[in-house]
């Protein structure tokens, strides 16, 4: 059972590097960007395809499946999602839904439909037996790298002035205009990371995620429940909500197999018709 | 427009109720839809498949445009009823008019008490609600497999004669007279809903709630209504796609069948009723047209022509669309 | 004694702050009562009190003797109770017309009616046109309510709460913003409301409140600091003191 736990733990972790952009872009621009998956395609892409073709070390595609999402991210933002942050809700999911078809099919087009399978390297297979809970080395490998990504993200936000820029931002972008804040860069910035977090999530996660055309459809409600359930005004609330989900999901898979998703769905719908503004939020 | 004698009574009923008439271009509208059963009989598949979509996407107009609720899981009362009336076919009785109700009641029942759950929260929790009522379904479905037949898809079902006298022919024309039929007089209905004082009421909640509230009505039990009412007609749409394909798959259910009647609705333009009608239309036809040019990539299309539409402004063709819609009744009126 | 409206020890708080203090109120029927106060008081938390928009923290609220503190806004209006909003609440994409046709038609049932054509039932109408004589709006009946002039705007606003045919009618500074020209008609037709309407004004006008009301109110920092006829509270050395220093009075 703990190794269940140890699982949910990581898989949680993998869904909130995942997710955070999307709660970022959410709790700032308020803007319900449903495209936030593709980014993620978009890295787990770079990292099959940097390591299946031209061979490149697991470890060294890291930083492109980063980098590569966040600079498509930064282009997007500057060019089309800046201006429809004004636009009703439904011109924006329309236009985030409009994308994720145009990105599934490309990619569809460009890659092929079947799952893209990633060889980790040696030292990352298998599992260890620590104090008598069977751990995957993988698995610790990818909490220890999301966790340091959160560790950092706190960081950055409560100690740099960036991150208070950001904070004054996502609490009143006019007064922050009116302080001399430019909102506009720090939108394109956090964007642009939000995007490049995805896309080392999608990386990180190819391997037990799976990966393939269909993956920000798929997964697009994972993302959403993070950021509905775990609020957008902290960066602890997503982050619980993120293992509460990756526990759930991966406790229900294993001991009620039957039942599949349909618990998670669940769930996440009474959560919300309880407590609309999510489980973890403080009023706004 | 300044009256120079006071305003009787009886001038402002006919203001009013305006609206109400029907102007030409709907009546050539059906006219030129019901000689299309006539006129076009090698393409009567086609056209009951835009038929059930056109009824699908009014569905949606009804919560979307009139009752401003954005939904990414309408699919559910679509897949709903598509499966009711086909385990009705297949188990109970053939009779399509029987199945159809069955498919009707079964998601305004869905809707009814889904709606109180959906009425709760801003945009993005319904956007969450929506969508997870139509995944949970399709979730159910696909679990339940020895029902509904699972991956696999519900066969066998047997339609039987239509009003004891029509049997669903190969070339689909009694299934096409049976959609058009159906689809006419739900419209029919939900034009007078919209023209009522009912209707005249969800414009007022859609334009302030606040004040809605303010002058007595009761803003959540108008809004339960319609969006049951939508589920209602989006479950019939669902339920002559059972009866006239005789096959019902868990595509029904599937997120893209609810992005696909958004982008309907939004091509068409929403808040007039008519544009669920015109959208099928023309997204059927360049279904058409684009599946010959890429087969496989037709989904790259749509999102193209999706992010096009909000990038160029939908609202303000939908507001022209509109206005020129309200001009024409001003001219039917003189 | 019944009266037309009573609150009971009313109390609102909004986390550590008290914007409603222990308010026992009472509004005689037939009364043309005005509500004052300085900005902040509380009054048009008190008002959305009263009309359901705000839930109490403690206290009742009686409307013609009967408690109404749990129902809903929708359903207070039901038994008699329509205010004003101090900023124009109308239905903007909706001509005067079809805003109190539909107001009328709510209050007559009709609002059920999925079958009939809007204007088609003649009791609704009647009484509709004859609203909008009384708040002079019969020359911009078929103009977009987002187009007409702030007075217009805001007599519509008045002829919405009236169109509910009120026992009890609440009005959150009808005369703020409207422009001099256009103040005559409205203080003309607040005026002219027929007595079986009690009504609370909320102005900060005082020379409205003068000629309107026959009892005032004084709210300061969310409580009642008194209540009497005009006479009475103009007199009063601590409301001078709180508010009408500055009078000629």
């Amino acid at each position: 059972m703990l190794t269940i736990l140890f699982d949910g733990v990581a898989y949680g972790m993998l869904l909130f590097v995942l997710a955070c952009g999307l709660a970022v872009t959410l709790g700032l621009m308020n803007f319900v960007n449903l495209a936030h998956g593709a980014f993620a395609m978009a890295g787990g892409y770079v990292t099959a395809v940097l390591m299946n073709r031209f061979g490149v070390p697991f470890l060294a595609t890291l930083p492109l499946a980063f980098l590569i999402p966040a600079l498509i991210g930064l282009v997007l933002e500057r060019s089309l999602y800046q201006r429809l942050y004004a636009r009703s809700h439904l011109d924006q999911v329309l236009f985030s839904i409009g994308l994720v078809f145009m990105a599934v099919a490309a990619v569809d087009f460009a890659m092929g439909s079947q799952q893209q399978l990633i060889q980790l390297p040696p030292w990352l297979q298998g599992r260890v037996d620590v104090m008598g809970v069977q751990v995957g080395l993988y698995r610790s490998f990818i909490i220890l790298v999301c966790g340091l990504l959160v560790v950092a993200l706190q960081l950055v936000l409560t100690r740099t002035r960036f991150g208070s820029r950001l904070r004054a931002a996502v609490d009143d972008p006019r007064v922050a205009r009116g302080l001399g804040i430019n909102v506009g860069a720090i939108f394109a910035a956090t964007f642009a990371v939000g995007s490049g977090l995805a896309g080392l999530g999608g990386a990180l996660g190819a391997e037990i995620l799976g990966l393939d055309p269909t993956f920000p459809l798929k997964f697009m409600l994972y993302f959403l429940i993070v950021v509905t359930v775990g609020g957008t005004t902290s960066i602890t609330g997503p982050f619980l909500a993120s293992l509460l989900l990756g526990i759930a999901d991966v406790a229900g898979k294993y001991y009620v197999p039957s039942l599949g998703a349909f618990v998670i769905y669940t769930l996440m719908i009474v959560v919300l018709v309880l407590r609309p503004q999510g489980l973890f939020a403080r009023g706004r | 427009m300044v009256h120079s004698a006071p305003l009787t009574p009886e001038a402002a009923g006919a203001i009013l109720s305006r609206r109400a008439r029907w102007r030409w271009p709907e009546i050539a509208f059906w006219l030129v839809a019901a000689a299309s059963l006539v006129v076009l009989p090698e393409r009567h598949l086609i056209l009951n498949e835009i038929a059930i979509i056109g009824l699908f996407a009014v569905s949606l107009d009804l919560i979307l445009g009139y009752a401003g609720i954005v939904s990414l899981g309408h699919a559910a009362f679509f897949g709903l009823g598509a499966y009711v009336a086909g385990l009705m076919a297949k188990h109970l009785s053939g009779d399509p008019l029987l199945g159809l109700a069955a498919a009707g009641l079964a998601a305004g029942l869905l809707g009814l008490v889904t709606s109180v759950l959906v009425l709760r929260g801003a945009d993005l929790t319904r956007l969450m609600v929506t969508l997870g009522v139509a995944l949970v379904l399709g979730e159910v479905a696909n679990q339940a497999a020895w029902l509904t037949g699972g991956a696999d898809g519900l066969q066998g079902i047997v339609m039987g004669p239509l009003l004891g006298l029509f049997e669903f022919d190969i070339f689909g024309t009694v299934a096409y007279a049976y959609s058009l039929g159906v689809l006419f007089v739900a419209f029919w209905l939900a034009r007078r809903l919209v023209h009522s004082p009912f209707g005249l009421s969800l414009r007022a909640i859609r334009d302030n709630p606040l004040r809605a509230r303010a002058v007595g009505i009761p803003v959540h039990r108008r809004l339960m209504a319609i969006y049951t009412v939508a589920a209602l007609y989006a479950g019939l749409a669902g339920g002559l796609l059972a009866q006239t394909t005789q096959f019902v798959s868990l595509d029904v259910l599937a997120f893209h069948r609810s992005a696909d009647v958004l982008l309907v609705l939004v091509i068409g333009g929403v808040g007039y009723l008519y544009g669920g009608l015109v959208g099928a239309v023309i997204f059927k036809v360049l279904q058409d047209v684009l599946s010959g040019l890429t087969p496989q990539y037709w989904q790259f299309w749509i999102g193209l022509i999706l992010v096009a539409l909000v990038l160029l402004g939908r609202e303000r063709l939908s507001e022209r669309v509109r206005g020129l819609w309200r001009s024409g009744a001003a001219e039917g009126a003189r | 004694m019944s009266y037309a409206l009573e609150t009971r020890g009313l109390v609102k708080r909004f986390g550590g702050l008290t914007a409603t203090d222990n308010v026992s109120f009472r509004l005689a029927a037939g009364a043309r009562h005005a509500l004052i106060g300085p900005n902040g008081a509380g009054k048009t938390t008190f008002i959305n009190l009263l009309t359901g928009v705000l839930a109490p923290s403690a206290g009742q609220i009686l409307l013609e003797g009967s408690d109404v503190t749990r129902l809903s806004a929708e359903r207070r209006v039901r038994r008699g109770l329509a205010r004003t909003f101090q900023i124009n609440q109308l239905f903007g994409a909706m001509t005067p017309l079809e805003a109190i046709g539909l107001a009328v038609s709510e209050r007559l049932g009709g609002g059920r009616d999925w079958w009939r054509v809007s204007g088609s039932q003649r009791a609704v109408l009647d009484e509709a046109v004859a609203i909008a004589a009384r708040f002079r709006l019969t020359d911009v009946l078929e103009e977009r309510t987002a187009n007409l002039a702030y007075g217009k705007q805001r007599l519509l606003e008045i002829a919405l709460a009236f169109a509910c045919r009120p026992r009890v009618l609440l009005l959150d500074e009808p005369a703020a913003g409207v422009p001099e020209a256009e103040r005559h008609e409205l203080l003309a037709t607040v005026a002219a409301l027929p007595r079986e309407v009690s009504v609370l004004l909320i102005e900060h006008d005082m020379d409205l409140v003068f000629s309107f009301a026959e009892e005032i109110s004084v709210l300061v920092n969310g409580a009642l600091l008194t209540q009497g006829s005009v006479a009475a509270v103009a007199a009063d050395p601590r409301v001078r003191a709180v508010y009408l220093g500055e009078s000629t009075a």
